[in-house]
């Protein structure tokens, strides 16, 4: 079951790759690869039940998965010396502001596009 | 490791060595992460990615470690980004309906959002006097890292330092979030999570899944879109500066 469902993301993923390569386009192939299996799930008008277990197991590990990609920042300890107040200063305002910016905007459309909802 | 007897020593380089150890050591400190975190009371500040970030960077220096040798073991962990990624498809799938209500204003948050993002971003550096290749690897900081390198080389930044803000600048997301939706009062999980995926990309993504499959499934899509518009938008933007 959790087999066939790995299978799917593997082949989805492998296709946003191999397109990534062919078109050259500045995206990863896993993001085309989401694309293109949101789309085929739209085809089909259903999640197959491997594929839901394997997402939903996956997805509840996302955090985790970051971890690696994270211990990264080993690496630019010297960069980030450099111009350490400048860069602090700037993501945490800038951090706080797309996110304040983000809600507002959200928000006030839904209010006056999409009313109905609310 | 000298006063060990010798069969301990060839154990230790024999571990050192090995793959297993530092996959392990990856699991270990996450799972360490989450205990302290809710000791802690879940508070964001000791948010577990972080904390786990953290201990295993403290292990490698304190050991002598190099990224490299690390990452041979963590790598395993690492690949599942790429599936994990593609299964945000399903989330998405199940709130297919809402995103379409909602779609022109879910697209017009996101344009507004990238451009705050990207425009205060670089008023701040130039206001504090940072220099011209900072300020570009700093610009796609809210973009989720492979199109973020991509953007900072095309726009004259460093990529290796643009991966480390962008790692940085989700993890400052993942504790100004929640304080920002209380201060507001935005308790719809949708908004949160599109905040957070756009403002935080992956990290922020994590985090909503934490918090419920609606915030995931919109911190997915507004990760997905912001990376495509920033892609095409960011290189115009900067020239404009």
């Amino acid at each position: 079951m959790i087999l066939q469902g790995f299978a799917v993301l593997l082949v989805c993923q492998l296709v946003g790759e191999l397109f990534v390569r062919l078109t050259g386009i500045l995206v990863p192939g896993p993001v085309v690869g989401m694309a293109l299996l949101l789309m085929v799930l739209l085809y089909r008008r259903g999640v197959p039940e491997a594929l839901r277990s394997t997402s939903e197991g996956l997805l509840r590990y996302l955090p985790l998965l970051f971890v690696p990609a994270g211990v990264g920042l080993i690496n630019h300890g010297q960069l980030l010396k450099q111009d350490l107040l400048v860069i602090s200063i700037t993501l945490v305002i800038s951090t706080a502001l797309t996110l304040v910016v983000t809600v507002v905007v959200l928000q006030g459309l839904r209010k006056y596009l999409g009313g109905k909802n609310g | 490791m000298a006063d060990l007897p010798e069969v301990f020593s060839e154990l230790w380089v024999y571990l050192t060595a090995s793959k297993l150890l530092y996959l392990l050591l990856t699991l270990v400190a996450f799972m360490l992460a989450q205990w302290i975190n809710r000791r802690a009371g879940g508070t964001p500040f000791l948010h577990p990615v972080l904390v786990a970030i953290a201990l295993i960077v403290s292990y490698l220096l304190l050991t002598d470690t190099n990224y490299g040798v690390y990452f041979e073991g963590a790598q395993f962990i690492h690949f599942l980004l790429g599936p994990a990624i593609v299964a945000l498809a399903v989330p998405l799938f199940d709130h297919r309906e809402r995103i379409r209500r909602e779609f022109l204003p879910l697209m017009l948050a996101c344009v507004a959002g990238i451009l705050t993002a990207v425009f205060s971003t670089m008023a701040l550096v130039k206001l504090l006097g940072g220099r011209e290749d900072t300020l570009m690897s700093l610009a796609p900081k809210s973009v989720t890292s492979p199109i973020a390198m991509g953007i900072a080389e095309q726009i004259g930044g460093y990529p290796a330092l643009a991966a480390g803000i962008v790692l940085i600048t989700g993890a400052i997301g993942c504790v100004l979030g929640p304080p920002i939706f209380r201060l507001l009062k935005i308790e719809d999980h949708a908004v949160q999570g599109f905040a957070m995926g756009l403002a935080a990309h992956g990290f922020g993504t994590a985090q909503s899944f934490t918090l419920s499959n609606l915030a995931g499934a919109f911190a997915g899509l507004s990760m997905g879109v912001t990376g495509l518009l920033s892609a095409f938008l960011i290189p115009i933007l900067v020239r404009l500066f």
